[in-house]
């Protein structure tokens, strides 16, 4: 058995690396949704340069993953997504409504993705959930469940026009987004 | 649905914390509330394991990008993704960005007075064979300074991001070359607790790898989380 490789900052630089063409419209059957928001720090200050990756089900609830064993996903959905905030800390993701996924205990999880968020100044990567206000199953989510319910709004996207919706992230101050550990 | 196998949690002193005061920035950007647990659900436990042509054609050889051959010392850089139990993870994605071997990055917001070269990128991307095998041809970056504190400077190294076989295998660290005395030095480096997995990320000058007449080669090796032994509680 051998150590895990520690985890270092993506750093300010990374677009060149890690930048690819379509990685913010994401292609696919169902609802077609476009998330947008700003990322904040301590301050109350826009990050400019930060990394959003995205990880989510097809608008059936399947994962395009082997261990998803219930058999294949919408062929023309890649599920994965990245978007490098703009000078203004804004970001922008087109893709999909995702579908309800098992969860834990026989229970149906809500719609949701799962975010990595990588920054300057952040040493590790953050792990995040991104929910929709417009779900009724919210509030039967066995994830959801778990978070103070004074914070439990930093994790549900809220709808502001046709298939659009709002979905800041903080860092720090009153309105921090609630962070897991996984 | 069977149960679905966990992966298990890193050795504390591993990963630094983001809340770590000898890097500057963290200040206003790590997270103050604790981060909330969670059970690891079908969602983490899949992630990006194919569809990666979407992020555009392998490249290995960085010192080739341009119309002449990239400035610098030129080396080779081979190793293997692997997991925790040692099992190599084939099939993954290796992404690498770094400076110039004049320690400034292609990037409109690096102000470094050190030249650019019009001939190296320095951005590449591989995909591990069977045996979690990758392997770059690049050039030497050079050390950089940062302004964290007085007289700061990066030691030499190279950003890497890779996938492995689930979201929470996901990893971005950075390869430093062996006996940098910049590395005393370095908060980013230093922010891992522990001396020993510190020293996982420098690499191994080795060589078997190198090139006669044309580049010395150095060897790194990165390794993702492993999984739990026994399958979680059936979960669907």
């Amino acid at each position: 058995m051998s150590g895990s490789t520690p985890f270092q900052t993506v750093g300010p630089f990374f677009h060149f690396g890690l930048a690819f063409d379509g990685s913010a419209r994401l292609k696919g059957k169902g609802t077609r949704i476009v998330i947008e928001g700003t990322v904040t720090d301590g301050a109350g200050a826009v990050v400019p340069d930060a990394l959003i990756e995205t990880w989510q089900a097809d608008a059936g609830g399947r994962y395009r993953h082997p261990e998803d064993e219930r058999g294949p996903s919408d062929p023309s959905f890649d599920g994965f997504g990245r978007i490098a905030t703009g000078k203004d800390g804004r970001f922008s993701l087109e893709t999909i409504k995702p579908g309800p996924v098992p969860g834990p205990g026989n229970r149906l999880q809500a719609p949701h993705l799962l975010v990595g968020f990588f920054a300057r100044g952040l040493l590790t990567r953050l792990v995040t959930r991104i929910y929709f206000d417009d779900e009724a199953g919210n509030d039967q989510d066995p994830i959801l469940e778990l978070v103070p319910g004074a914070r439990a709004g930093t994790l549900v996207a809220k709808r502001i026009g046709d298939g659009r919706y709002r979905f800041d992230i903080a860092l720090q101050g009153k309105d921090e987004t609630v962070f897991f550990a996984v | 649905m069977t149960g679905l196998r966990p992966y298990r949690p890193t050795a504390d002193g591993t990963h630094p914390s983001n809340d770590f005061a000898g890097y500057g920035s963290t200040a206003l950007r790590h997270p103050k509330q604790p981060a909330v647990a969670i059970p690891q659900t079908l969602s983490e436990i899949t992630g990006p394991v194919q569809g990666f042509e979407r992020f555009g054609p392998v490249t290995t050889d960085l010192t080739a990008q341009g119309v002449a051959p990239a400035q610098g010392e030129r080396i080779i850089v081979e190793g293997r993704v692997l997991d925790e139990d040692a099992r190599p993870i084939g099939s993954t994605l290796v992404e690498l960005w770094q400076a110039n071997a004049a320690g400034r990055y292609a990037h409109p917001n690096d102000q470094h007075d050190a030249p650019l070269d019009p001939h190296f990128t320095g951005g590449g991307r591989a995909i591990t064979d069977a045996e979690g095998r990758y392997r770059f041809v690049t050039i030497k970056p050079g050390a950089y300074p940062w302004r964290n504190h007085a007289n700061a400077w990066r030691p030499a190294h190279l950003h890497f991001s890779l996938f492995g076989p689930s979201f929470l295998t996901r990893l971005i660290t950075q390869m430093y070359f062996p006996g940098d005395p910049l590395l005393a030095h370095d908060p980013i480096y230093n922010s891992t607790p522990d001396p020993a997995a510190r020293q996982r990320m420098v690499s191994s000058f080795d060589f078997d790898l190198t090139k006669p007449e044309w580049a010395l080669g150095y060897r790194f090796d990165m390794v993702v989380r492993g999984r739990q032994a026994t399958p979680m509680e059936t979960s669907a």
